[in-house]
């Protein structure tokens, strides 16, 4: 049977439509995709991530032990700082993407996707480095409150001063009185903050943010949304866009990687990889053609595949149909013509710089 | 669930409204509800020949993608052209604006065999079980 969140029974109560997902009995939709879509696009909404998984790090070895499994430099991040970046096998491959809380050196937490709970434990167990590594997965509710009203709907029930707390900080504080993790960060691409607590605390969480979201048009969202909106601005999804035989450089996420930090798994491959050039790029594109390219199709090129789709949607904001796919170095450049074969019919399309949605600055 | 008694179902959630030959055809408003948000709809052209239980087009949510089955064979003698710019038509009205096609139906055999709503409500019914 699937899993459910310390929240299972205030989704169903809240109407929620419930869906496997990863082995977890989740919420997809709430009101619907677009409504939710919208409302953390211009409001706020509030996601029950529970599913995502937890493993820490501690002792006097975890930043260095940490360091040599995860692609991204910790040490050039502060206490209170979070971190992107990859773990990698040997090849290069991606074992997750994750990240990375910095409670401090000998204090680590590592946030993993919900379908690599148990395979991330046992990779970083199995390179622990001399470091305490222990699965606390269970251990902890993760809601995520992200949209431009955010900050105003969790200031009130908090003493931190929120308007200190930077992209990608994190805090100890309580959130209506409930000892919490609060971040800036999120997979929406709009301002926003994920909140770790107890399990046993979760439900009041939830209900105190919805509380305080009454009057700022707060939206619980699902699984659904969630996925239209990081597609909006190309963050990667585990399983779609990447996998254990893609590499991070292939993905588009070689930010992440810093070759030049000293050894960590994978760096050697990725080096090589460099030399030799990529054979893949995952890039964005627009279909200019009606429908919806979706995880699987084939790319063409002069009527030959070249490349695979790896995710596809129609964007709520931008109403064209985007997607992400892997195509050769050739054709990776903006402005390239690609086709993508939707059922048999091939359906123009053109590779274009990603994000396809940025927000205002305000 | 919506359910309308003057209309006639399929075990594929698409309904037909016959007026003697001519059988206008959607969604029912269980498979909207089911599918979500439509985005996307796909709609063969008038002159295009159906066939009954054969998929004629598709209709997408943000997540899944489903064909459409025919409930009858005949001509494509009428499209809802809107349709393709207004999708969530089909979630607001699956009945009424969100009708997909008309088809001139060539066998009176085809509509003896679709579902009365009585019928169809206990399939969904049966089917959720």
């Amino acid at each position: 049977m699937a899993k459910r969140t310390p929240l299972y029974d205030v989704h169903v109560q809240s109407g929620a439509r419930m869906v496997e997902f990863a082995g977890w009995d989740m919420p997809v939709q709430y009101s619907g995709v677009l409504d939710e879509h919208e409302g953390v696009r211009t409001r706020a909404g509030l996601f029950d991530v529970s599913h995502m998984g937890e493993v820490v790090f501690r002792g006097p070895k975890a930043l260095e032990a940490l360091n040599r499994v995860f692609t991204n430099d910790l040490g050039k991040v502060a206490d209170g700082q979070a971190q992107y970046g990859c773990l990698c096998r040997e090849n290069g491959g991606i074992v997750d993407d994750v990240v990375i809380y910095r409670r401090s050196a000998e204090d680590l937490l590592v946030c993993v996707n919900a379908g690599n709970r148990d395979k991330d434990f046992e990779w970083l167990r199995d390179h622990a480095g001399g470091a305490q590594v222990t699965n606390e997965s269970d251990d902890w509710v993760q809601l995520a409150l992200q949209g431009p009203r955010a900050q105003a709907i969790l200031q009130p029930l908090t003493g931190t001063d929120l308007r200190a707390l930077k992209t990608f900080r994190f805090t100890e504080a309580d959130v209506a009185g409930i000892r919490c993790t609060i971040a800036r960060t999120g997979y929406t691409g709009e301002d926003g903050f994920e909140l770790f607590c107890r399990p046993a605390d979760g439900v009041r969480l939830w209900k105190a943010l919805v509380e305080a979201g009454r009057g700022q048009g707060l939206v619980p969202a699902g699984l659904g949304a969630r996925d239209t909106l990081r597609l909006e601005v190309a963050y990667r999804l585990y399983g779609n866009d990447m996998d254990d035989a893609t590499t991070p450089l292939e993905a588009g996420l070689g930010w992440v990687v810093k070759l030049d930090k000293g050894d960590f798994i994978g760096r050697e491959a990725m080096l090589r990889q460099k030399q030799a050039g990529l054979s893949r790029k995952l890039v964005g594109f627009v279909l200019t053609d009606p429908g919806i390219a979706r995880h699987g199709f084939d790319v063409l090129h002069d009527g030959k595949k070249v490349g695979v789709v790896a995710s596809g949607t129609k964007s709520p904001t931008l109403k064209t149909s985007i997607g992400l796919a892997y195509v050769p170095p050739a054709l990776a450049a903006e402005g390239s013509a690609i086709s993508i074969d939707i059922r048999g019919r091939p359906a123009s399309a053109q590779v274009v710089k990603t994000p396809f949605y940025v927000r205002s600055s305000t | 669930m919506n359910v309308p008694d003057d209309l006639k179902y399929t075990r594929d959630h698409e309904w037909a409204r016959v007026q003697g030959a001519r059988v206008t055809v959607g969604i029912t408003d269980f498979a909207q509800d089911q599918l979500g948000d439509v985005v996307y709809v796909e709609l063969p052209e008038v002159g295009d020949v159906v066939k009954k239980g054969e998929a004629f087009g598709v209709v997408e949510s943000t997540k899944a993608v489903s064909d459409l089955f025919a409930p009858v064979s005949g001509k494509v003698v009428e499209v809802n052209g809107p349709l393709v710019d207004a999708p969530e038509t089909v979630n607001e009205d699956p009945y009424e604006e969100g009708w997909m096609i008309v088809v001139e139906s060539t066998d009176a055999k085809d509509l003896a065999e679709l579902l009365d709503a009585g019928a169809y409500k206990k399939f969904v019914e049966e089917e959720q079980e």
